[in-house]
């Protein structure tokens, strides 16, 4: 089979398995979310942290209980890092610096997963088990949260009720990501990802080197680290790594696990609004993209314009042999499309435009499909920007789903829209007028440029995947990165939040003759240009001195 | 008490009780029955030869001559010309540096080091340098990566068969062997598992 029909093939697989979940994984969160029946161990999880389980929150209320636990997260993993010389199968590891512990508790805390530190050099079994793929399911299940809080705001009338984040939470780890996890973990260990406790193994090679084969429970990391798109390797070299990634099916596999809840959740969506129409528009803006950008990438790495790639013959420097360029383009496209940041293969060596374009999707906002939750959040953010671009065109107060989008509305909105730009472009310009934060960059010109750029862009959208060449082992990148996923993350909550208040308090308007229709293909389209101009008027500039200026040189 | 206290105490209890069943039991599950079910693969795919552990199948290795002066950290390792040779490695095949080079698609570095090797593996193969596949003169995203493309373990035949005194014949038919299809026959992309492979050749008398 040629290499073109083959990277077809499982582009469209990919698509078909998608396609065949979007319905029954969509709607089986909607009614998880939505049953007021609680399961026996439920209950008991209720009793023994002290939650009613059947009374709603305020928006102010659940506000204060995602960024208690959030901080309290942090807190503890931090602890834990700095902690962890004196505790269990730390495998004699050097302890971490606070500046890096400060990073690595914010970024694992904020479903980033930006790794400043090398897995099989910095962490022992306890903290990455413990510590790390701990937040890997909670902080998945917040962003699912928060945007349940937001579907509600649409849902639900004259109330300041808008759910219980504990329950919230609960439910989805334990109904949702944990079942899931536990089956595809056992499936990724049939396919040779190691999990055992076992610390470095030294062995004598064929030519009679020594080589040191690492150890580690991978498989219950990985699963969840593609599930819940948060995307932190347990090694340093992440999904390229072959005890994470051994074979062509894995890569498929995680490629299919880091996409599939963020497809499925506009099926959530429609069912909760009681319109599953609704929720295919939402899906198919998120399918533009996501096509557009996997068939864009592969096109311009097969393409492998660039002098280094020229004289290769092909891009496959910072590729694995067993994936080989379509399977790697597809699995950038989809890492940073989706908030979650693991690589197969390492960016930095991607062609301009192939390179250039992982930054264009994280710039996206993360919304096609985006992370856990926080994808459909950012789109529906984007909806209703779209709705009310429209209504000012025709001159009539906007409404989305029955909910007036008056000016309270339009000023969370864009508030939301705001921050991340702020944050990324503020954070690259500081360390590009720091002379010692730019010599971090490892690549010159452009492309050293791009790197920067690439890091405050993953570090505010919460993706966390990076042109790698950087050094930001640095006590000031790793406390400028931390501040930037921290602000990107839980300002745009507050904002989605308080959104989803301000709706649920609402008393529904009637459609009448001059509403917009918001399941039809022109509002796909409408949506789909709001997207983009949004992003292309907001980050041209610094696209252009990086990736464009590299590609058209 | 204070509802920012009692919040954060709910919290607080949140976390343990999602650390004990998410941080503890749920690993520990999965190691349970993975080392029932899958024990050979949940430890890393170790192959032996001989009785002794001579490596991962999953990780790649070096295969090269023993250094003159092995104090002299400087000292470049070459190539031995009786195995199958990897990729390049940005980490030296060390599992405790795992990670690729990261050099940018126009870097200079890069672009000369790629035409070095192109003229180093043309010279030691015995081929023209233009034929020299393209996983060959680059550095997989691993620095691990086990497997060679089919066209650079064919190109490495000759060579190997003149340092060994064996026929072509054999080794291509251990290339034949050890060749691994993409998986379900469209994910992915083939490859020689050159593990295996020049285990194999270790053993062929």
């Amino acid at each position: 089979m040629s290499s073109t029909l083959a990277g077809w093939l499982q582009a469209l697989a990919l698509v078909g398995a998608l396609a065949l979940c979007y319905r029954p994984l969509g709607d089986y969160i909607a009614k998880l979310l939505t049953t007021a029946k609680h399961l026996r161990v439920e209950r008991g999880l209720y009793k023994l942290v002290g939650v009613d389980g059947d009374a709603d929150q305020r928006w102010p209320v659940y506000l204060r209980s995602v960024l208690a636990f959030s901080a309290l997260s942090i807190l503890f993993l931090y602890g834990l890092i700095r902690l962890q010389t004196h505790l269990l199968l730390s495998l004699g590891m050097p302890e971490m610096a606070p500046h890096q512990a400060w990073n690595t508790a914010v970024s694992f805390t904020t479903n980033t997963n930006w790794q400043s530190y090398s897995g099989e050099a910095a962490l022992g079994h306890l903290v990455q088990m413990a510590g790390l793929a701990v937040q890997n399911f909670v902080s998945a299940a917040v962003g699912i949260a928060i945007v349940a809080a937001l579907i509600r705001g649409f849902t639900r009338n004259r109330t300041d009720r808008v759910g219980n984040f504990w329950v919230d939470l609960t439910r989805i780890v334990l109904r949702l990501l944990l079942p899931l996890s536990i089956v595809f973990a056992l499936v990724l260990v049939a396919n040779g990802v190691i999990q055992n406790f076992h610390g470095f193994h030294e062995l004598s090679t064929l030519a009679g080197d020594t080589q040191s084969i690492p150890g580690g429970p991978v498989a219950s990391q990985e699963v969840i680290k593609e599930l819940g798109t948060n995307g932190g390797g347990f090694f340093n070299a992440n999904s390229a790594h072959p005890f994470e990634n051994p074979t062509g099916f894995t890569n498929w596999l995680e490629i299919f696990l880091l996409l599939v809840i963020s497809f499925a959740l506009p099926r959530t969506f429609g069912r909760m609004v009681g319109d599953n129409r609704q929720g295919y528009a939402i899906v198919a803006v998120m399918a533009i993209f996501w096509v557009a950008s996997a068939a864009l990438i592969t096109f311009f790495e097969a393409q492998h314009s660039g002098t280094a790639l020229q004289a290769a013959g092909g891009a496959m420097e910072g590729k694995e042999q067993r994936f080989g360029v379509a399977a790697s383009s597809l699995f950038a496209a989809s890492t940073t499309l989706t908030s979650t940041g693991a690589v197969d293969s390492f960016h930095d060596s991607f062609s301009a435009f192939g390179g250039g374009l992982t930054i264009f999707n994280m710039m996206l906002g993360e919304i096609a499909p985006g992370g856990t939750g926080s994808g459909l959040y950012g789109m529906l953010i984007l909806a209703i920007v779209a709705v009310f671009v429209a209504g000012l065109m025709v001159g009539r107060t906007p409404e989305y789903l029955g909910k007036k989008l008056g000016g309270r509305e339009m000023k969370f909105a864009s508030l939301y829209i705001l921050t991340t730009p702020t944050i990324v472009l503020i954070g690259t310009g500081v360390a590009m007028a720091l002379p010692g934060e730019r010599a971090g960059m490892l690549n010159s010109g452009p492309h050293g440029f791009s790197e920067v750029l690439y890091a405050f862009t993953s570090a505010a959208n919460n993706n966390g995947s990076a042109f790698a060449g950087i050094t930001v082992n640095t006590p000031w990148y790793d406390t400028a990165l931390g501040l930037a996923m921290a602000f990107g993350r839980f300002l745009p909550m507050v904002f989605v939040l308080a959104l989803a208040g301000s709706l649920a308090q609402q008393q529904p308007v009637p459609a009448s003759a001059g509403t917009l229709p918001t399941h039809k293909p022109l509002f796909v389209g409408l949506l789909s240009g709001v997207v983009l101009i949004v992003v292309g008027l907001t980050y041209f500039p610094a696209l252009a001195l990086g990736p464009i200026a590299e590609g058209l040189h | 008490m204070p509802t920012f206290l009692r919040t954060h105490l709910t919290a607080l209890r949140m976390l343990l009780v999602m650390t004990v069943i998410l941080g503890i039991a749920y690993p520990l599950l999965i190691t349970g029955v993975s080392q029932a079910a899958f024990a050979d693969k949940a430890n890393g795919s170790i192959v032996k030869s001989g009785g002794q552990e001579v490596g991962s199948s999953l990780i790649g290795q070096n295969f090269n001559l023993p250094k003159k002066n092995p104090d002299d950290p400087n000292e470049e390792a070459q190539p031995d010309p009786k195995w199958f040779q990897p990729r390049f490695s940005a980490g030296g095949y060390d599992p405790k540096a795992s990670g690729a080079s990261n050099l940018g698609p126009n870097d200079e570095k890069l672009t000369q080091t790629v035409q070095d090797r192109r003229a180093a593996i043309a010279a030691f193969d015995g081929v023209d340098p233009a034929s020299v596949p393209v996983d060959a003169v680059t550095a997989s995203g691993s620095g691990l990566d086990p497997h060679i493309s089919v066209a650079y373990a064919k190109e490495q035949v000759d060579r190997v068969a003149k340092a060994r005194g064996v026929s072509a014949d054999t080794l291509n038919q251990l290339i034949g062997k050890y060749t691994e299809d993409r998986s379900l026959g469209f994910l992915g992309q083939d490859g020689v598992n050159i593990v295996l492979l020049n285990k194999a050749l270790s053993e062929t008398k």
